[in-house]
């Protein structure tokens, strides 16, 4: 047995479980085909905040007169806002291989197969480098996550070219000057906000009648106003028949309504979701089972079969960097005989674009649909002094509680940095807080976060400042 | 300064008791070693000494008070220097610096009537229930007794969950005492299930049956079990027994015809070591000594399975005095917890009752229990002719997890070979 542990992918899943099984005392190796640190790290959550952040100082500056500012000459360079997100990956992406070298993590730089064996499967590794390595250890975690999913029946494949996915939108040689965005979940609306910061034309399709469908309908409604009065054009409730290439770029078939439409652009970004990423990894000899591309588990991420482990977008939705990690904090501290806490925290969602929004827990709909009786409560940051002060006024706050046990099942906000407010609720959330203890939190002054106390009290009709 | 006495944990899984009696009350002047309460556990009775000398000031938990936590102070005993607390009166006595002291001791000390106000200092600790905020109001709408509810959340933190699962079980808010008694099936109550009340008289579950309830129903119901049954000829047995107990005599021991079953058990566990064995999911534990558990009943009611420790390494009468110790002891209540925890492998005999073969219940993790029926001559047939030897059955239950058919059967070729000749015992 060469190691206790042998961990398959090394994104934010991949090398957190790596540490926390090297703190406990367990002979680890990691397997990377491609860059430590995975997507997150390298082609998702970093790089785009770094591209998002060029794009929201960037309109910042039109709006310098608000602040009784002014400049001159206010201009962008697109390679070199490309170069800094890829500098910025590449930073995070060393930080991973000090981490790993730290804590005595073996990586082994290559693409792995399964191949039976006892008690966990072996580890082929064809090494990056040339030839073959194969490895054993008594658990084997995947953690090889999950690539944008294409629908080529449509069309929706990318080419790196003219069609594009996540990947190709975060280093494209060119800024597009027409950009169509099939999708409007959260990677669709955070390369929407950043190329329509630098001035593209951009046009977001949606099958839904609403924009994040996975947020509260008011915040989708919200979230839509606010892209649209930016200049982005949105096509909710479309279906696409077909994405073809044209001369200009592509030309996407539309119906909306039972009517049909084209649209065109000279670049398409496919954002309709995700794929986990099974294939090439011999689980079909395993016997492993996977249904629609992603690994089945237990509560403790195990599959079906013995020593094998999943964690995180393989292992199915929701695909954010915080939950493998969880996830895989959870899987190997189980495995390591400790007894850690389920895996019944919610787990909060996040769209970084300009307005951010960020949600954790149960809808309003989704609670009513769950059968509690609602109580829910706003509070908008147009009337939040600090909001008003920092020239922040877009969004609000919503709470959603069980009006029988003052429980709170959820929280959604839209504006201005809402993504560092939300984990005030969601530690509320896990501690199983009431109401009471919400209402009985001193919040500081003058903070946006006060929003949060208000949109509590408004829930129970003791909102002060409306 | 006053000490505090504290509920003792009798074994490392205790987590509450019955204070069943004191021994002393209030103003009663103690040396170390004497013995001031019994605590009755789920599985015994044991005495509690007193570690320091001092006078009692105050017994703060009630005698017959169930679920004492361990660690809870059950009584205060006023330290060496100030034994003389009921002596506030004597004014030479009071030193400046104790001064409050002597005021606090005294009515605790005079008052013999103190019982009635005892329970209130030890709610007035505030003993802390922590639980979630909507926890403490799920409890309260379902009129749960938080204390009652064993927490699952971080550091024992009483959360939703528990809260939920507390009120699926018990709708008649059976007081959970600790979770212990026999599970989901006693939903019904004898009423529902057509025994009228009134019709019966009701003996309160002390705990060594709710433990019985508990680890059966466990057993029963959780480890695959199956029993082999063959018939020994003892004949030779006995003539052996009444050899030995001819030796023995002089020293006053004798050797029962269960010694010989034990030592023969552990003896041939030792040549078949996979019958001595635990289950666990980490893997198959398999016990380096023969640690003997025989059950034993209690008078008015219930058994309890003192263990004779490496009984492959001891001699016969070494075990005759070790067995009469225990049982002796195991029916006054007086083991020590580490004298019936443990143990690898399990002998019920019940024979002397007349019962000529039974299937025992598996005593986890012990993987097998060997029942051991009554003596009897019965017609044999040997060469072709019938004849008539003293025969007994014995039935070996099996954990199927650990011990298979073929596994059994070995032990009892090993077992039934040294029975019926047990001058191989000692080869």
């Amino acid at each position: 047995m060469d190691f206790d542990v042998i961990i398959i992918g090394s994104g934010p899943g991949g090398y957190v479980t790596a540490i926390r099984a090297s703190q406990l005392g367990l002979k680890t190796a990691i397997v990377e085909r491609a860059e430590l640190g995975g997507i997150c790290l390298n082609w998702g959550c970093i790089p785009t905040k770094a591209l998002l952040k060029s794009g929201e100082v960037y309109e910042q500056l039109s709006h310098l007169g608000d602040y009784g500012l002014s400049v001159s000459g206010a201009a962008f360079d697109f390679a070199k806002i490309i170069e800094r997100s890829r500098g910025v990956a590449a930073t995070m992406n060393k930080g991973v291989a000090f981490l790993m070298k730290k804590h005595k993590i073996e990586v082994i730089a290559g693409e792995a197969r399964l191949e039976k064996g006892s008690p966990a499967p072996k580890v082929v590794v064809a090494l990056t480098a040339g030839g073959a390595r194969t490895v054993t250890a008594k658990h084997v975690i995947l953690a090889t996550g999950a690539r944008a999913r294409e629908i080529p029946t449509v069309g929706l494949t990318s080419d790196g070219d003219r069609v594009w996915t996540y990947r190709d939108a975060l280093a494209p040689k060119a800024q597009p000057k027409t950009l169509i965005v099939i999708g409007s979940g959260a990677i669709g609306i955070e390369f929407a906000s950043f190329y329509r910061a630098l001035g593209s034309e951009v046009t977001v399709i949606e099958a839904v009648d609403r924009i994040l469908p996975v947020e509260d309908e008011e915040v989708s409604k919200a979230a839509k106003r606010a892209f649209e009065k930016r200049g982005i054009k949105f096509r909710v409730g479309a279906k696409v028949t077909k994405l073809s290439k044209s001369k200009s770029g592509v030309s996407v078939a539309l119906e909306v309504g039972g009517k049909a439409e084209t649209l065109e652009a000279e670049v398409a970004i496919v954002a309709v979701g995700i794929t986990g990423n099974v294939e090439n990894l011999g689980l079909e000899a395993l016997g492993a089972k996977v249904d629609r591309g992603h690994m089945v588990t237990d509560s403790h991420s195990q599959t079906n079969v013995p020593g094998l482990y999943a964690i995180g977008d393989v292992a199915g939705p929701p695909w954010l960097a915080h939950k493998a990690s969880h996830e895989g904090v959870h899987c190997i501290e189980h495995i390591a005989g400790l007894k850690p806490a389920n895996l019944t925290a919610p787990i909060p969602g996040c769209t970084y674009a300009n307005p951010q929004v960020a949600s954790i827990g149960l809808t309003e709909a989704a609670a009513k649909a769950a059968g509690h009786e609602v109580r829910a409560g706003r509070f908008p940051f147009k009337v939040n002094g600090k909001a008003v002060a920092a020239g922040e006024t877009e969004g609000f706050v919503k709470t959603v509680f069980d009006g029988k046990t003052g429980a709170l099942l959820g929280t959604h906000m839209i504006g201005h940095e809402v993504t560092e407010m939300i984990q005030g609720f969601g530690v509320a959330i896990t501690l199983e807080a009431t109401e009471e203890d919400l209402m009985a939190t001193v919040y500081a002054h003058p903070t946006m976060s006060e929003a949060m106390h208000e949109a509590v009290l408004d829930a129970y009709g003791k909102v002060l400042h409306l | 300064m006053s000490i505090e006495i504290l509920m003792p944990a009798l074994s490392p899984t205790m987590e509450e008791g019955t204070l069943a009696k004191w021994h002393v009350k209030a103003g009663d002047t103690v040396q170390a070693g004497d013995v001031i309460a019994e605590i009755e556990t789920d599985k015994a009775t044991m005495e509690v000494e007193a570690v320091d000398e001092g006078v009692i000031e105050a017994l703060l938990v009630e005698a017959g008070t169930e679920n004492v936590k361990v660690n809870a102070v059950i009584a205060r005993l006023s330290g060496e220097g100030e034994v003389a607390a009921p002596a506030a009166q004597e004014d030479k006595k009071s030193e400046p610096s104790k001064s409050s002291q002597p005021e606090q001791a005294a009515p605790a000390a005079v008052s013999k009537a103190a019982p009635a106000a005892t329970p209130a200092p030890k709610s007035a600790d505030g003993e802390r229930v922590f639980a979630s905020p909507l926890a403490r109001r799920l409890a309260q709408a379902a009129g749960l007794d938080l204390k009652t509810i064993q927490g699952s959340g971080p550091h024992g933190r009483v959360i939703k969950a528990d809260i939920e699962a507390a009120r699926g079980k018990a709708p008649a808010a059976a007081p959970a005492s600790s979770g212990a008694a026999a599970p989901a099936r006693q939903a019904q109550s004898l009423e529902q299930q057509g025994i009228p009340a009134g019709s019966y008289d009701l003996i309160p579950l002390d705990g060594m049956r709710k433990t019985i309830a508990r680890r059966m129903t466990d057993s029963f119901r959780d480890v695959p079990h199956f029993p082999l049954t063959i018939d020994l000829e003892i004949d030779g047995l006995l003539a052996a027994r009444a050899k030995i107990n001819a030796m023995l005599e002089k020293d006053g021991v004798k050797v029962s015809v269960n010694d010989l079953v034990i030592k023969a058990v552990a003896v041939a566990l030792k040549r078949v070591p996979e019958a001595n064995a635990s289950y666990s999911p980490d893997g198959i534990a398999m016990h380096h000594h023969a640690d003997i558990a025989m059950a034993v009943s209690i008078d008015g009611g219930g058994l309890i399975t003192p263990i004779i420790r490496a009984a492959e390494t001891k001699g016969l009468a070494q075990i005759a005095t070790e067995a009469k110790d225990l049982a002796a002891r195991a029916r006054a209540k007086k083991l020590k917890p580490e004298e019936f925890q443990g143990g690898t492998f399990s002998v019920s005999n019940m024979g002397m009752m007349g019962i000529k073969s039974f299937a025992s219940i598996i005593n986890e993790p012990q993987a097998c229990i060997l029942s051991v029926g009554a003596g009897e001559p019965r017609p044999v047939v040997k060469n072709g002719a019938l004849a008539i030897a003293t025969v007994m059955t014995v039935t070996l239950t099996c954990d199927h997890r650990v011990v298979d058919g073929a596994i059994g059967a070995r032990f009892l070729s090993a077992f039934k070979a040294m029975i019926e000749d047990p001058l191989t015992m000692i080869v």
